[in-house]
């Protein structure tokens, strides 16, 4: 039986007077590719935020890899859990380039005082190769376009070298064909790493042959959970996304015809 | 030229504080250029005038109350800008707005001569001291050797915070630790540059190289010798048309700025990220 690696118990999250998380318990198992959806807003981004400890809890508890998370434990446990934060403008002028930015994911596991070393070039190097982007390593990183930055982001991530794997809609405004690419790297390296998945996103046509699990939000709660073909019918995904039936139809069947 | 006045010892003074003060405002000028908060720079150095204004006024040290203003600015603003709860502009316009009223009125309220207030609005490198240069050359030294020693720490912070946090990196501790030196420095400067001028100091330096490299530890080389250069060429003005120095340096560095803004490589960056990889 494989061991609990995450464990959200009611938890509570508030940002000022809005309330993201209300009361959210979930639990995965070491292994488990688990997709996260639901409209903007939702809670998913601070769902993933409160795995790591970047996020504050007003009430609950989360247990992450073997301990529940404190202020005091947070930061030597968030060195073993990989996040790619959604895609931002990085400044075109940044001046570091693309195997420096690769690099970060390890300064963690380093501590302080501590330079990289030869065996750090190499596991960047080999993270660069994974994701395809050997060719570009020392490109500045404000040069890259948006599916570049998140292969490198995925690098970065990788070469931290963590137990879990939190992907912040890595694929939010990528073209289609950058959206598959991403989501089949991401899959791969999730099944040849053995590593445990959280994965929001938005992208529900190629979601379903990646996901062990998907979990649906909606106002700061889990409004459904389960397989990725029982839930994502287009009656759930209406009431979900307070859409109609036929809108979520059409735009299903643009999405897969484009 | 009479060159003999470089062998007075204020005129030392004066080269030697230039050389410090131009290494430590444009290292700092560094985390001001690419974590993009140059108003928290402009908003410290208003209030460290405020501050030691205030030591003027009522008789204690002015670099004391300069330190504990520039301080008492950063972490008003820290924490404001950090936590969103207004947007960094709008704190820092009201902290720079009070700090320059506060000044004002401390500088109204002055008895008798109001010379010593306007060296530290303008700046007097000629006056330097040796307690002076001792304290501009442990800033100094501690600025150069934090970013030495915290390198990688400083990189990721400055490249992305939420990211440096999330691989366990102390990024909001490294964000405080520069806001503190931001203030130690301008401190350290403020009688040589002066409390109105110091943030050019610290800004175009750091800009010029900004405009010139895609490598950090190379703009961090290049802003430092900006710095310098700007002190030292700064002094000589001052001294061939008998102006005052303090104008000069600021001038002196906006010109530099100016020239690698012309020159950068980076203005053609649009049509260089839309070029093939095979053209590069």
């Amino acid at each position: 039986m494989r061991a609990t690696v995450i464990n959200i118990e009611d938890a509570v999250v508030s940002y000022r007077e809005d309330i993201a998380l209300q009361g959210v318990s979930l639990e995965v198992k070491s292994g488990e590719f688990v997709g996260i959806i639901g409209p903007n807003g939702a809670g998913k981004t601070t769902l993933l935020t409160i795995v790591n400890g970047l996020g504050k809890l007003l009430s609950g508890r989360v247990w992450v890899l073997g301990n529940y998370l404190t202020p005091s434990n947070s930061h030597s446990l968030r060195k073993k859990v990989g996040y790619v934060p959604q895609v931002e403008n990085i400044d075109p002028r940044m001046p570091m380039n693309v195997r420096e930015v690769v690099m970060i994911g390890r300064y963690g596991l380093l501590g302080l005082f501590r330079k990289p070393g030869k065996h750090d070039w190499e596991i960047v190097d080999e993270m660069l190769k994974l994701v395809g982007m050997t060719h570009l390593a020392q490109r500045p990183i404000g040069h890259l376009s948006g599916g570049e930055q998140q292969r490198v982001a995925i690098a970065r991530c990788l070469a931290q070298e963590p137990e879990l794997f939190l992907l912040d809609e890595p694929t939010a405004s990528l073209d289609w064909k950058a959206q598959t690419e991403i989501l089949e790297l991401v899959k791969r390296i999730h099944d040849s790493r053995r590593l445990t998945t959280l994965f929001v996103t938005h992208d529900l046509n190629s979601l379903p042959v990646a996901c062990d699990r998907m979990v649906l939000m909606k106002e700061g709660l889990i409004w459904s959970e389960g397989s990725p073909h029982e839930l994502l019918t287009d009656d759930n995904l209406s009431r979900l996304y307070d859409m109609p039936i036929s809108a979520v139809e059409k735009r299903r069947k643009d999405t897969i015809s484009v | 030229m009479d060159l003999s006045i470089f062998g007075y010892q204020f005129m030392q003074n004066a080269i030697l504080s230039a050389f410090l003060g131009g290494i430590a405002c444009a290292t700092i000028g560094v985390f001001v250029v690419l974590m993009h908060m140059p108003f928290i720079g402009v908003c410290m150095s208003h209030a460290a005038f405020a501050g030691a204004l205030l030591g003027l006024w009522l008789g204690f040290n002015p670099l004391v109350g300069a330190f504990t203003f520039s301080l008492l600015s950063a972490a008003i603003i820290g924490p404001l800008a950090d936590r969103g709860e207004l947007s960094p502009e709008t704190s820092l316009g009201v902290i720079f707005s009070l700090m320059l009223g506060l000044a004002f009125l401390f500088m109204g309220l002055m008895p008798g001569t109001k010379s010593g207030a306007l060296e530290l609005l303008w700046g007097s490198i000629l006056t330097n001291t040796r307690s002076d240069i001792i304290f501009l050359g442990i800033v100094t030294v501690i600025v150069v050797g934090l970013v030495f020693i915290f390198y990688k720490e400083i990189q990721a912070t400055i490249f992305h915070r939420d990211m440096a946090l999330s691989v366990g990196l102390p990024a909001t501790l490294i964000l405080y630790g520069v806001l503190f030196l931001t203030g130690a420095t301008i401190t350290a400067s403020l009688r040589s540059i002066g409390g109105l001028l110091i943030f050019s100091l610290i800004l175009n330096p750091a800009a010029a190289a900004y405009q010139l490299t895609y490598s950090m530890k190379r703009m961090f080389l290049l802003s430092a010798g900006f710095g310098v250069l700007s002190g030292w060429t700064g002094l000589l003005i001052s001294y061939l048309f008998n102006i005052p120095s303090g104008a000069t340096i600021v001038v002196t560095s906006s010109v530099i700025f100016m020239i690698a803004a012309i020159f950068s490589p980076k203005r053609k960056v649009k049509g260089w990220q839309k070029k093939p990889l095979s053209e590069e």
